[in-house]
């Protein structure tokens, strides 16, 4: 079988994903438009905090592809993803902590506030290098990326799997979570990373950024999109799917089961890793509670809801659950729990493949459908 | 499956039962009331109301003088006076000069008469003066204290009154001490008691007295005396006794760090109790059936819950509630867990990844209903008389009665469990069931009605455990989330479907966890555990001790 180019092979055959595509698109360039260009009263005009909540949802979306990746093609639930969320978070958040320079409450130009608070003198060696924007972006992507190679090292190679690697990722976000709660650590504590001023120079509390930065949310995951897209339709792809339908007949044939999967849990860390950073700046801060075990659990929910194994699915989930977290923790504080709560039943019992898996199925009918009227006609 | 043939196992567990029941009838300390008379100077017979009233006096000094006369007034009113002092709640209303006991409240400050302890209403804090000590009173307060409390017939009162003597101790106290010593029965107190008079011993002219002073006193566990013969050897010149010192000092730190080791090790198995009732729902749920229940913890938070309404319901009887609340914890969340069995985790057996979404889907359903129903503050559950206090073995190493009677009923419930899966006809189903569902299936068994009950015992097991945590910590809609890691761990850790692997797990990581604290830092100490499980699991996937047989890889 020859194999067609990517962008070929996209054209043709992902119509899911080109709707997806062209829908991101049109986002990316209007949003910051009708924000920026329109007038304020205009009925058109897109508020900045609208602009801001879309950009979190997009990295959010982000977040889901990361993770439809290992667990809908490769089967590795990981309960413990938004670990890497959180560690790409703050690595931006270091890099924002030490632009604020002496313009923090005890005006220390070298320390941030909250280590003049510990009565630190100077910065700790893992803070050194992050006043460069170059090397801070460097490890948003290589400390998830690290931990997830020497945990994925560990844990694929003595064959955990199902669900004790996903009670032992759990247990990894777990411990993240009191360390990064420790003071002695020099993270920040319980307040985590805050009161961020600018970025590259530029005032993060102006629209002008803050469109720049929903215009790159977007961009990236549109490259993301299509970095996964490219993956899973590589050989290498066919591989990784393969180990999730059958891993011991995937290893019986020959090929290394362990390094595939920890190719593909890397990379999805380091995915993670960036819509980390991409959130930090938006929402403006990074605390501890980004760790906790729950908002894992949560991220696999939106990529069940979307529907696994599909991409855009997942991106879907994420936006639809986040928006109705945020309309129905507002507007019905009660009800939330409850919601989300009957979210996961209703997806897990009656939609096991999710939203898109609900869309194709009634497609298919109404083709049936058509299929037989047509015949009748015929007839 | 490893639950026939571990006749051995529960032979140990039961003699460890019957070890601990020894244990703590044996120590239950010997009270004795005791009749003393204080050594303090007899200055004339003042009555209490005459020599409180020098109380009020403008300046110090003559402050102490007035509590020095009223030392020796005989009367039980004395104490609560010196007491209330001490903590600056002592004032008197400025019009009428009068003492009074004062409590802080909205309104005002509510007065109660030192006199006959009569209320005296509310006053506005400018109508009150405070009577004001300074910390030489303080000093002096506090050892009068003691003295008066040497004469209580309540054990422990006499016992802090004594250890606050050793604390300094002068010509005064240890003419105190020694009339004690010959009037006290209670054999903890006498060792204190003898403790302070070889102290005393140590500041002899005489050198043997001196000698015989700090070898009694290498059997002393009192903190004041490692002080005391840090002294000695920092300043004596005398060779003999320094060598003599720096043996004691020698025997007491080995006791001491024995102690310690004993302590950290009691810590431990408790932690590893509670670990033990947290995880043991869950060998049966997940280990029996393959089925993770996230909603573990919520299952336990209804059954702290359930205590919370019965003691609520009989408020004069707590002690006879909290025994209600056990098996009703276990019928309500044994219900609940039966209902989530037929409702939801029917349709997703063999996808166990679905059941843990599932299931933690009802967990947010249950916190969120325990939420709107009782709010979301921690509700205050109390704790039965006999279970407060502590056991105190000696004067650094002392029990909870709380952590006790946990250790206890964890193993209680661990050996009724197991003694479900061995001897009843529901235990034999559940066993065979998950050996082999298709074959029990054939041999007439219910496999679908074993699973609700399984389920349900696992799920009222955790309602058991629920009963317990309620004594333990705060009663609260997030009780549950603070516990499923750590169970999960534990199961992980012990091995699957194994509930002596479940003991085990518990109990070592209970004493882990607790050996490294002193040295880590609680924080710390719970991260290394976590990283050690994620790390073991690499070694052994299957846990401590695994399934064995055919079967395993389903």
């Amino acid at each position: 079988m020859t194999r067609q180019p990517f962008i070929v092979d996209f054209l043709q055959n992902d119509k899911g994903g080109k709707v997806f595509i062209s829908i991101l698109l049109v986002l990316m360039l209007v949003v910051p438009a009708l924000n920026l260009l329109v007038p304020a009263d205009s009925f058109f005009h897109i508020p900045t905090y609208t602009v801001t909540l879309l950009g979190k949802y997009l990295s959010y979306a982000m977040l889901a592809i990361a993770l439809d990746l290992v667990w809908g093609y490769c089967g590795i639930l990981s309960l413990g993803h938004a670990a890497f969320f959180a560690l790409g978070g703050y690595a931006m958040g270091m890099y924002l902590m030490r632009q604020i320079g002496d313009r923090g409450v005890y005006g220390n130009a070298e320390l941030p506030d909250f280590m003049v608070f510990l009565n630190w003198t100077e910065l700790p060696w893992y803070w050194q290098g992050f006043d460069m924007f170059w090397f801070a972006m460097i490890m948003v992507v290589l400390v998830p990326g690290l931990l997830a190679l020497v945990f994925g090292w560990l844990a694929f190679r003595a064959r955990v799997t199902g669900v004790y690697l996903s009670i032992i990722t759990q247990a990894l976000t777990y411990a993240l979570l009191l360390a990064f709660f420790m003071n002695e650590l020099g993270f920040g504590g319980n307040n985590g990373l805050t009161d961020f001023k600018d970025i590259l120079g530029y005032d993060l509390q102006a629209d002008t950024t803050r469109a720049s930065l929903f215009f790159l949310s977007a961009l990236f995951l549109i490259i993301t999109y299509f970095l996964c897209r490219f993956i899973i339709t590589s050989k290498l792809g066919r591989v990784v799917v393969a180990i999730r339908d059958a891993e011991d007949r995937t290893r019986f044939i020959g090929y290394k089961v362990e390094s595939f999967k920890l190719w593909i849990f890397v990379l999805s860390a380091m995915i993670a890793g960036v819509a980390g950073a991409l959130f930090v700046p938006q929402v403006g801060i990074i605390n501890p509670g980004e760790f906790s075990p729950l908002n894992s659990i949560e991220l696999v929910v939106w990529v069940a809801i979307g529907g696994r194994a599909t991409l855009y699915g997942a991106a879907l989930g994420a936006v639809i659950v986040n928006y109705s977290k945020s309309y129905l923790t507002a507007a019905f504080p009660e009800i939330w729990l409850f919601a989300l709560g009957g979210l996961f039943l209703l997806v897990t019992i009656f939609m096991p493949k999710g939203i898109i898996g609900l869309w194709n199925q009634m497609r298919l009918k109404l083709q049936e459908k058509k299929q037989l009227t047509t015949e009748n006609k015929i007839e | 499956m490893t639950f026939s043939s571990r006749k051995n196992t529960l032979r140990l567990l039961s003699f460890i039962l019957i070890l601990l029941v020894s244990v703590s009838y044996s120590s239950v300390g010997l009270t004795a009331s005791v009749e003393l008379k204080t050594e303090a100077p007899v200055v004339a017979d003042i009555s209490f109301e005459v020599a409180t009233a020098n109380l009020m006096a403008g300046n110090y000094s003559d402050r102490e003088k007035a509590i020095k006369i009223l030392l020796s007034v005989d009367d039980e009113r004395v104490l609560p006076v010196f007491q209330r002092m001490l903590k600056s709640k002592l004032y008197y209303i400025k019009k009428t000069k009068q003492l009074v006991f004062i409590e802080k409240t909205d309104g005002g400050y509510k007065t109660t008469s030192i006199l006959n302890n009569k209320e005296l209403g509310l006053f506005e804090k400018n109508k009150l003066k405070k009577v004001k000590v300074n910390n030489k009173l303080r000093r002096l307060l506090r050892s009068y204290i003691a003295r008066l409390g040497i004469k209580s017939t309540d054990v422990a009162v006499r016992k802090a009154a004594v250890k606050q003597l050793l604390k300094n101790i002068n010509e005064e106290t240890i003419a105190i001490l020694q009339v004690l010593d010959k009037q006290e029965t209670n054999s903890a107190i006498k060792e204190l008691v003898a403790a302070g008079v070889s102290i005393w011993n140590l500041n002899s002219n005489d050198k043997t007295v001196q000698l015989a002073a700090i070898k009694a006193l290498s059997k002393s566990l009192v903190p004041e005396v490692k002080v005391k013969l840090q002294e000695i050897i920092e300043n004596t010149e005398d060779a003999s006794i320094k060598k003599a010192a720096i043996n004691s000092l020698k025997k007491i730190d080995s006791k001491i760090s024995t102690f310690e080791f004993l302590e950290n090790l009691v810590f431990g198995l408790s932690l590893g109790s509670v670990l033990l009732l947290i995880a043991v729902g869950l060998a049966i749920t997940f280990g029996v059936m393959g089925v993770i229940n996230m909603a573990h913890g919520e299952l336990m938070m209804l059954g702290a819950y359930t205590t919370y309404v019965v003691q609520q319901m009989l408020p004069e009887h707590i002690t006879t509630s909290i025994f209600i609340s056990v098996p009703l914890a276990f019928l309500v969340a044994g219900a609940f867990g039966v209902a989530i069995e037929r409702f939801v985790i029917r349709y997703l057996y063999g996808r166990p990844l679905e059941t843990l979404l599932a299931t933690f889907g009802i967990s947010l359903i249950l916190q969120q209903l325990v939420r709107s129903i009782f709010g979301p503050t921690n509700q205050a559950v109390q704790t039965p008389a006999f279970m407060s206090g502590s056991l105190e073995i000696n004067s650094i190493f002392a029990i909870t009665y709380n952590r006790l009677y946990i250790f206890i009923f964890a193993i209680v419930v661990l050996l009724l469990l197991m003694l479900i899966l061995k001897k009843t006809k529901l235990g034999l189903q559940v066993r065979a069931v998950s050996q082999n569902r298709t074959m029990a299936k054939a041999m007439g068994v219910k496999s679908e009605w074993v699973d609700a009950m399984t389920f349900g015992l696992g799920s009222g097991i955790a309602g058991v455990a629920g009963v317990a945590l309620s004594q333990l910590t705060n009663v609260g809609p997030n009780l549950g989330q603070g516990y499923i890691i750590d169970s999960f761990m534990v199961v992980v850790f012990g091995g699957v479907g194994n509930l002596l692997g479940t003991f085990v797990g518990a109990m070592s990581l209970g004493v882990f966890n607790k050996f490294l604290e002193p040295w880590s830092g609680a924080v710390l100490a719970k991260i290394l555990v976590l990283i050690f499980i994620i790390l073991f699991i690499q070694k052994r996937p299957r846990g401590l001790f695994p399934k064995k047989g055919r079967g395993v890889e389903d």
